[in-house]
């Protein structure tokens, strides 16, 4: 019998080798190319060298944990991965407190569970950790088509537009009446996320008691900016240029106060990064998203009701014409001017509150980030003049947002900047403003 | 409380490296906005031109070390071109805004990981330093008395640096005692008077742009000298130091920028070691990093009460209108 056998026992030993070099094979395929699959450690963190820094988290997916997952961090110079252990853990250390981009790969979680915002950005808070715990669901990844996309990004544009009209509203108004280029705005946007930091985190007041607070303590800030600040300055006779540096100095002071009180971490306002579930056609957005723009129209409509309408609204207007004109036809201007500067205050409050949700998180230096925005749209829709401000801030967000389709998010700024020195080369008098304001 | 390494640190601040790239940044904006009236916001965007035009230089291209500052230089005057141009014409705040805006577009662009090959992104360059230690005169050994003793690279470091800020000085003394400089006066005072003698006022201003920006690269170039260069280090922050050392000396004179800075940085060297061991021996109730903040916001109350109290500086003359209008 034995030959036979033998033939046998030799063509199936080599159909086992053939099968176990194509599995070997398929698995080198189905893994990142050029790292070998290494064995999740048995402590989470094991594998690594410890230092005093790391990230730390747990993967689970309905509840169980995930073994075996590859998760990595990266910055410039530097990335480590690890995989996770039988109960979900992983731990990776890094060598010193920078910004991180994590990552969970997906090719090696289960079928149809995907990680949201991933890869994302992570960054150390005052202690030497930072934990991320993905708490997975199942999902699909779909390939949205192009125009899908423009449209998605032209909706979070509008979104950030018409928060950054909030801003560049009162920034107009205050440079129509006082000729004033408040640089300071900034602060005052980071004062309203701060205010909402105190009241909706810290004192864990409901959200719908702590926007109108934002707003009347924003009021309050602006009314206590121009009495004890402003108005002196104008008795005294300030020029223009001094003014301006006055700003530059307050906001120096202004930032560095709030890094004083809150330090140099993000906060997080309640229910900030919520799930984008509500979809219109290609467009999704989160709830938070939708009250926002809500918000913003319905104070962008007030507002021009008020200039329009009213006869405050309308001194103001005339004031923005021609300040010695409309003294003289019996307009008190000191008591606009404290008008325009409470109003003012009081929208840059409610901005830095949605912007705070945009980013989102609240930090001292998030008005600095926005401030050039909100100048580019000022100057694109017209220095002075109000409606400009809104076309400008508008054009500049949906502009940021599309522009990232092309360049890398991080020069997403880059575009609206840019278009705010062009403009001032073709028409430099802004879309709305007239040929005479220039000097 | 050590009354004598806090003495020692803070004189540090009389003589260092920093202390002579704020100078010279802020001689720059001396001619730009001292003399010549333009509201120019975008310092720290010159300065990150000069920083990474010499870095670049050495580490991408492998020239030598004085190439890389000419480089930098070069790189401020079409950076002063594109500004320029387009709001030279227009009313004073329009070139603050945009100044403002360039100088973070330039930031961007070296914080971006677009051009990481070149710039390192926000991690920045380094190890730049052998052509400039190569050149160095000076035998090895330590220089130098009591708080003010460096080694030979980096006394070398401050000779150049004091060497490039002299020369900066006179250009200014010479040029503002020349009929060009006359006539930049004129213009910050009353452009249109100026026009109707038939001067280009925008030539004027562009001139004046440019030599302010070169010098403001200058500066950028010795702050990176003797360490690396960050793009984090030139947001509008050192912009509105550089100010409040130029309000503080004096707009409009020609030692003002250089006597602004040495006092800005002994005050901030020394309530940078103050304020720390003041709350550490529990003096005042502040935690160390809030110690640290603390004296940023007085630098910011600082520039307030000059422009408002003593807008002509330390050194300035009241008849010296430098706030135009």
């Amino acid at each position: 019998m034995g030959s036979t056998t033998t033939l046998a026992g030799r063509s199936l030993r080599w159909l086992i080798i053939a099968i176990g070099a194509l599995l070997a094979a398929t698995l080198l395929v189905l893994q990142t190319p050029g790292t070998a699959r290494a064995d999740a450690p048995d402590e989470p963190g094991g594998d690594q060298e410890q230092t005093a820094f790391y990230f730390a988290g747990v993967i689970t997916y309905k509840d169980e944990p995930l073994p075996d997952i590859k998760v990595s961090v990266e910055r410039a110079g530097f990335s480590a991965d690890t995989l996770t252990g039988e109960d979900g853990r992983w731990r990776l250390y890094v060598p010193e407190k920078d910004a991180y981009t994590f990552e969970v790969d997906e090719s090696t979680l289960p079928e149809g569970v995907i990680v949201e915002d991933n890869p994302r950005e992570v960054e150390f808070g005052l202690t030497g950790s930072v934990i991320i715990n993905s708490f997975l669901a199942p999902g699909e990844r779909t390939q949205t088509s192009f125009l899908d996309q423009v449209l998605d990004r032209l909706m979070n544009g509008l979104n950030f537009g018409l928060l950054l009209a909030l801003a560049a509203i009162g920034v107009s108004l205050i440079f129509g009446t006082t000729g004033l280029t408040n640089f300071a705005h900034a602060e005052m946007i980071t004062f309203g996320a701060i205010v909402a930091l105190v009241f909706g985190v810290w004192l864990a007041w409901p959200m719908w008691i702590v926007i109108p607070v934002v707003i009347l303590l924003g009021g309050v800030l602006g009314w206590v900016l121009d009495a004890g600040l402003w108005k002196p300055l104008r008795r005294k006779g300030l020029g223009l240029v001094q003014l301006m540096i006055v700003s530059i100095g307050l906001s120096l002071a202004g930032r560095y106060l709030f890094q004083f009180f809150i330090g140099g971490s993000t906060y997080q306002l309640p229910g900030a990064g919520g799930a984008r579930d509500i979809h219109i056609g290609p467009i999704s957005l989160s709830l938070l998203d939708v009250i926002s723009m809500g918000i913003s129209i319905v104070l962008l409509g007030a507002v021009a009701y008020w200039l329009l309408r009213t006869r405050i609204g309308k001194a103001t207007r005339a004031i923005s014409d021609n300040p010695g004109l409309a003294a003289a036809s019996g307009i008190n201007v000191d008591r606009v001017i404290r008008i325009v500067w409470v109003l003012s205050a009081a929208l840059a409050a409610i901005a830095g509150v949605l912007w705070a949700y945009f980013r989102p998180g609240i930090k001292w230096d998030m008005g600095t980030q926005v401030l050039l925005l909100v100048f580019a749209a000022v100057t694109l829709g017209g220095l002075g003049t109000a409606f400009g401000a809104l076309i400008g801030s508008i054009i500049v967000g949906i502009l940021v947002e599309i522009s990232t389709l092309w360049i890398p998010p991080d020069m997403k700024y880059v575009g609206a900047l840019a278009v705010l020195i062009i403009i001032l080369l073709v028409r430099p008098q802004g879309i709305l403003g007239r040929k005479e304001r220039l000097g | 409380m050590d009354w004598g390494s806090i003495f020692n640190n803070t004189a540090y601040w009389v003589f260092s490296p920093e202390t002579i790239a704020y100078a010279l940044a802020a001689v720059g904006l001396a001619v730009q906005f001292g003399y010549g009236g333009l509201l120019n916001f975008g310092m720290a965007g010159f300065m990150a031109l000069g920083a990474y035009g010499y870095a670049i230089s050495i580490l991408s291209f492998g020239w030598p070390w004085w190439v890389g500052i000419i480089v930098g230089c070069i790189a401020a005057v079409g950076f002063a071109f594109i500004l320029g141009i387009p709001t030279l014409r227009l009313r004073a705040d329009y070139l603050a805004i945009v100044t403002i805006a360039a100088a973070e577009i330039v930031r961007l662009f070296l914080t971006t990981q677009l051009f990481d090959e070149w710039t390192n992104s926000a991690d920045g360059l380094g190890g730049y330093h052998a052509g400039f230690r190569a050149a160095n005169p000076f035998p090895p050994g330590t220089y130098g008395f009591g708080p003010w003793q460096w080694t030979e690279n980096q006394l070398w470091v401050r000779v150049f640096g004091a060497l490039l800020l002299a020369i900066a000085v006179y250009i200014v003394w010479a040029i503002m005692r020349s009929p060009w400089g006359r006539v930049l006066k004129g213009i910050r005072e009353d452009e249109d008077a100026v026009r109707s003698l038939g001067k280009n006022v925008f030539a004027y201003k562009m001139q004046a742009l440019i030599i302010g920006g070169v010098f403001g690269a200058l500066g950028g170039v010795v702050f990176a000298l003797p360490s690396a260069v960050v793009p984090a280090t030139y947001t509008t922050s050192i912009t509105f130091f550089i100010w409040t050392i130029l309000l503080l000396g004096g707009a409009a004179t020609v030692f003002g920028p250089v006597l602004g800075a040495v006092i800005f940085w002994v005050i901030m060297g020394f309530l940078g070691n103050v304020l720390p061991a003041l709350a550490n021996s529990g003096i005042l109730p502040l935690s160390s990093a809030q110690s640290g903040t603390l004296r940023f916001i007085l630098v910011g109350v600082a520039l307030m009460l000059i422009v408002i109290f003593r807008p002509q500086g330390i050194l300035g003359n009241k008849r010296e209108l430098t706030f135009v209008k």
